[in-house]
């Protein structure tokens, strides 16, 4: 099964070539400052779970008798499904993107 | 054991062989045996993910500890619904776009050293037994009490069955027991879901009103078994960041073709964990009120079979035996995958890569593959019936602190940080794995002045059960200092090459066709 479909026919590439572009790098440091801001954001939000949830904020009655706690977990997996989303989203124009710094590679001669 | 029982265990072990022996045709390469080709569509591999999620550990252990200790065992429920989204931020892709079989061909494809191969090899295969032998012995037990059959040729069955598997049908056997086990696991979970719910005439707050009202308001909040938020904080730190470095996890990851296919896998496992998990909540509450915790705990001091108890309420034997068979199917596509991803440690990384430099031909791989397969189950085997008598399912947490402390520093570094050199990978990698087998030996899970509480008696010196609030930060401070330490022994010129070889394929996804040969 070794004829897996391959859209990226490549010999052999100069990445540094590539790597020296402005507009990859441009892409990288855009790609990288969402996905870590994201990353950082969400995790500040999970740890705070283990943290409030020793205080009285969310271990108060909200509805009938769910507790804080168990709302904010729903938040938790609501927040999952929502960023899930996002990134996919955000990521197809990151391919869009990837595929044109190396359209720009190719343009300019790279093999 | 009854009839009902034994027609579903074997329509069980009947269809999974079916699949491997469609499964061994197609498998003759090493590619074949390691990553099913790189065939899997995104839906697949997302199922098969979400299986290697939820084990039998999971499945029962988490709706059991919801049962016992309220809130407190929903803990682990929202910690593997957003372990996803590390995994689809900042490590699904590059994975896809650096690795070929293993996380060590991961990480040698900027640090080509034999021992950075060796280090992250014996990593995966601690990392691997550890889980396994938890995932046997909660097998043996649970088939045990489910079927009646002697613990010993409980282990022995499953150790078969999942040695089958991978034998002969490698990854896309393995993969396929994942994806048919995830779809009944969701599937039992659902139907049980909405049985409860239908007792508390569909109102979830009637569901949380006969708790409160008929065992106690302390089931609704934390503080039956965490009592201190930092063992609470520590924990659920392990189980974020360890799910992205197991490494079972992590080569399911070369089963699919490009990066864009390994974000949709995530995707649709993102998708099916959250449904699973929330529907948690309903089994164990379910159990509490309709088992009852006396009957629970007269079974199981875990409460591991609350969930087939719930059923056995619920929808009598019928229904008991087909969350009994599930609860089977679930452990035997855990084992297998976790064998696997043993073997490719052991036959790719140390015979084929380290010992023979890579020199092997196709054939001598599948071969080396299979002599693997065989040693690690044989090993895993031995082990468990040694320790049937012991306490052992917080081996699955000491994995997810490895996996976090341990792995998760160097994968990171490796994809997004230039200064990071290959001393740096080993101080990091070696630093979190001893830390977090020290630091656990010395801790309550080991150590406990209650006979039978733990294996030994005596006082805990670490209070921690899991110590990843320590470990995970000592793992990234470990390979930072390394590699600063030591940038002037590395020639600098040929890591900046390297890494700017590195950042272009994790970014670009180029050459992911060349490596998937």
């Amino acid at each position: 099964m070794a004829n897996v479909s391959r859209n990226k026919h490549i010999e052999s590439v100069d990445y540094h070539a590539i790597e020296a572009m402005e507009s990859f790098n441009k892409f990288v440091k855009k790609k990288n400052t969402f996905l870590f801001s994201i990353t950082a954001g969400f995790l500040i939000l999970y740890i705070l779970l283990p943290i409030l949830a020793f205080q009285p904020v969310l271990q108060q009655k909200v509805f009938g008798n769910i507790t804080g706690v168990w709302i904010y977990s729903a938040g938790l997996f609501i927040m999952t499904i929502v960023l899930c989303t996002v990134y996919v989203k955000k990521a197809s124009s990151f391919d869009k993107a990837a595929a044109a710094v190396l359209a720009e590679y190719h343009a300019k001669g790279g093999k | 054991m009854n009839l009902v029982s034994v027609g579903f265990f074997l329509a069980i072990v009947s269809l999974t062989l079916v699949v491997t022996y469609i499964a061994a045709k197609r498998t003759s390469s090493a590619a074949d045996f390691y990553t099913a080709g790189g065939g899997l569509k995104g839906w697949q591999n997302g199922f098969a993910i979400a299986g290697d999620y939820l084990s039998a550990a999971a499945f029962l252990g988490v709706s059991g500890a919801i049962a016992l200790t309220g809130f407190d065992g929903f803990f682990f429920s929202v910690g593997y619904v957003v372990a996803n989204l590390v995994l689809l931020y900042v490590i699904a892709e590059p994975m896809r776009n650096l690795g070929r079989y293993t996380l060590a061909d991961m990480l040698t494809s900027r640090f080509n050293e034999k021992r950075i191969r060796g280090v992250a090899a014996s990593g995966t295969i601690i990392i691997v037994i550890l889980y396994m032998i938890a995932q046997l012995v909660g097998a043996g037990a649970l088939i045990k009490l489910l079927f009646g059959i002697e613990y010993w040729i409980a282990v022995l069955i499953v150790g078969v069955m999942m040695t089958t598997y991978v034998l002969f049908g490698g990854m896309t056997a393995t993969s396929w027991v994942q994806i048919i086990k995830a779809s009944l696991l969701l599937f039992g979970t659902g139907l049980l879901a909405t049985l409860v719910l239908a007792k508390f005439d569909f109102s979830l707050i009637k569901m949380f009103d006969t708790v409160a009202v008929e065992h106690g308001e302390e089931f609704l909040v934390p503080g039956m078994k965490y009592t201190s938020t930092i063992d609470s904080v520590s924990m659920m730190m392990a189980l974020v960041l360890g799910t992205s470095g197991l490494p079972h996890i992590l080569m399911r990851f070369f089963t699919v073709k490009d990066a864009k296919t390994a974000r949709s896998s995530i995707s649709w496992t993102t998708w099916i964990t959250a449904i699973f998990f929330s529907l948690t909540i309903f089994l164990g509450f379910g159990a509490l009120n309709f088992v009852g915790l006396d009957k629970i705990l007269a079974e199981s001091k875990a409460g591991n079979t609350a969930a087939p108890l719930l059923a056995h309420y619920l929808g009598g034997d019928v229904l008991m035996a087909f969350i009994g068979a599930v609860a089977f199917a679930t452990i035997l596509a855990v084992v297998s995958g976790l064998v696997l991803t043993g073997a490719s440690a052991i036959s790719h990384d140390i015979y084929g890569e380290i010992i023979k430099g890579g020199k092997l031909t196709e054939k001598q791989q599948v071969v080396a593959a299979r002599t693997g397969s065989i040693s690690i189950a044989i090993v895993s085997i031995i082990l468990a019936l040694f320790a049937q008598n012991l306490n052992v399912s917080f081996l699955v947490s000491f994995a997810f602190c490895i996996g976090a402390s341990a792995n998760l520093p160097v994968i990171l570094y490796t994809i997004y940080w230039k200064k990071f050199n290959s001393t740096g990978a080993i101080t990091a990698m070696v630093t979190g794995l001893v830390s977090c087998l020290v630091l656990g030996a010395m801790g309550p899970n080991v150590w406990s002045p209650v006979e039978g509480a733990a294996i030994f008696v005596g006082n805990p010196i670490v209070p921690l059960a899991v110590p990843a609030v320590i470990t995970i930060p000592l793992g990234f401070i470990a390979g930072y200092l390394g590699s600063v330490l030591s940038s002037n022994k590395v020639p600098q010129e040929e890591a900046d090459r390297i890494y700017k070889e590195i950042r272009v394929k994790a970014n670009t996804g180029v050459s992911v066709s060349d490596v998937s040969h």
